[in-house]
């Protein structure tokens, strides 16, 4: 039986069971999937360990989910985060 | 030996530092703990005329928003995260509205820039706002600082003058000479000479007052800040609810809260406000934060799809009469007190500092200093 997968920005992405977002979009050769608010810069996994918040990451539509803490759930839907996450607020 | 030393490192102690050491004076600011740790960083950065009815501190609070563009032009308005962004005063209902809008009048005879704005009037201002309010009262001249920043920026000033800031020095009491004289300031750091000793303790400054030998009832009522996920520019002005000026007002025990939102620079929007007198019990409460936020998503319903971030609380210091000491204590000559302006004293820190500066150097003050004197405590206690 074929590995489970999640969405990343729509893509099926194979996952194990008990992984994080972080741990399963690193193993599927991902390193970045947020933005910085003020420069745009790249970011991914950092501390790895829930304390730096570099690896925030939208999950079904709620941002700023810490992706090395959250574990992967089959059809998760998880996108690039691009600044705060927030940009429908924007007006 | 020092012409003045100034006891507290917070927005109030740094105006009167920057003040004293433009006026030419020898300065040295001492503060138990680091720059502007105490009251200072426990409130939202306020430069408000809007919730101030006419009277002595609406008058102290228009000369300290002058001189806090002053400053702005000074140092430069973005150390200090200093925005013009106005202040929006909503009412919730329709009977809420005939209050606000006669406040407002009152003001506008008081020199206060206040526009009523019709209900259908209210999404150009602040697009996100919840689609039922009755009205509101727009005022442009209320402002935004961070207060942390504004208070290292104003000692930084202070000290290219020639001021000298010291933390971690408690101030401990007196030196004064055989004819009462202030000769010094006592610290757990040995005595600093000085002719003058300004109180800028803040919360502590009833507590400090006590220690000078000269006590001034300066009380603490406890309030708490919800802190956002950063977010996109979406709350524009300070907003907050018509009945956020009857809280300030009001001298109740119990736990007030009204709502007022806004956001920072860093992309936070702050929520507010609550007060209750529990003393300096310094202890966190679910249910004040719960009231909060609950209100604040009443006002601006996308509220209730972010995240608090955290919460911080501190204590806002008052006077039983609601205005701010400032001024020369007549029981001891030579100590001045500068504190009790209770969530104010980010807005009225640099009349405040001016004014200390003025009464220190004999020039004459920018306002009149006679309803915020030391002086009134003790003609209430000779009845």
């Amino acid at each position: 039986m074929a590995d489970p997968t999640f969405l990343f920005d729509g893509r099926p992405t194979p996952y194990v069971e008990g992984q994080s977002v972080g741990a399963a979009l690193t193993a599927a050769g991902i390193r970045s999937w947020r933005t910085t608010r003020l420069g745009g810069r790249p970011r991914g996994l950092f501390c790895g360990i829930g304390i730096c918040f570099d690896c925030l990451v939208t999950v079904d539509d709620r941002p700023n989910e810490r992706a090395c803490l959250v574990p992967v759930r089959e059809s998760m839907r998880v996108t690039t985060q691009e600044g705060t996450g927030h940009g429908d607020l924007e007006v | 030996m020092s012409d003045v030393v100034v006891v507290g490192g917070g927005i109030v102690g740094a105006a009167c530092a920057y003040y004293a050491a433009r006026a030419g004076l020898e300065v040295t600011v001492v503060d138990r703990g680091p720059v502007g740790a105490g009251t200072t960083s426990r409130g939202e950065g306020n430069i408000l005329v809007s919730d101030k009815a006419p009277g002595p501190e609406l008058a102290l609070a228009l000369w300290s928003r002058e001189l806090w563009l002053e400053v702005g032009a000074d140092l430069g308005d973005e150390p200090l995260e200093l925005e013009r962004k106005g202040g929006l005063v909503v009412a919730t209902s329709e009977p809420a509205m005939g209050p606000l809008a006669a406040f407002a009048r009152g003001q506008q005879g008081a020199g206060v820039d206040a526009v009523p704005v019709p209900a259908e009037e209210l999404h150009a201002h602040e697009p996100h706002l919840a689609p039922d309010l009755a009205g509101g009262v727009l005022y442009p001249q209320d402002m935004q600082v961070q207060p942390v920043a504004a208070a290292a920026a104003l000692l930084a000033a202070a000290r290219a003058q020639g001021a000298q800031v010291r933390t971690g020095v408690e101030a401990r009491g007196l030196a004064r000479d055989g004819r009462g004289a202030v000769t010094g300031l006592a610290t757990d750091r040995g005595t600093l000479p000085t002719r003058a000793v300004v109180n800028a303790a803040g919360t502590w400054g009833g507590a400090l007052s006590e220690r000078l030998g000269c006590a001034v009832p300066v009380l603490p009522r406890r309030g708490f800040i919800l802190v956002t996920e950063p977010l996109p520019r979406v709350v524009r002005h300070k907003v907050y609810s018509a009945d956020y000026v009857d809280n300030v007002a009001s001298s109740d025990a119990g736990l007030e809260t009204s709502t007022v939102v806004e956001a920072t620079l860093g992309g936070t929007v702050l929520i507010g406000a609550s007060r209750e007198r529990v003393g300096y019990d310094d202890t966190f409460s679910r249910e004040v934060v719960r009231r909060l936020a609950a209100q604040a998503t009443r006002i601006f319903p996308f509220l209730a799809r972010v995240r608090v971030m955290r919460t911080y609380h501190g204590f806002r210091p008052y006077c039983p009469d609601h205005l701010p000491v400032v001024g020369e204590d007549p029981r001891v000559p030579g100590v001045f007190h500068a504190c009790g302006h209770e969530g104010a004293g980010i807005g009225l820190a640099p009349a405040t500092g001016r004014l200390l500066a003025d009464l220190l150097s004999g020039a004459e003050p920018g306002v009149d200093p006679a309803p915020y004197s030391p002086g009134r405590f003790l003609e209430v206690a000779r009845g």
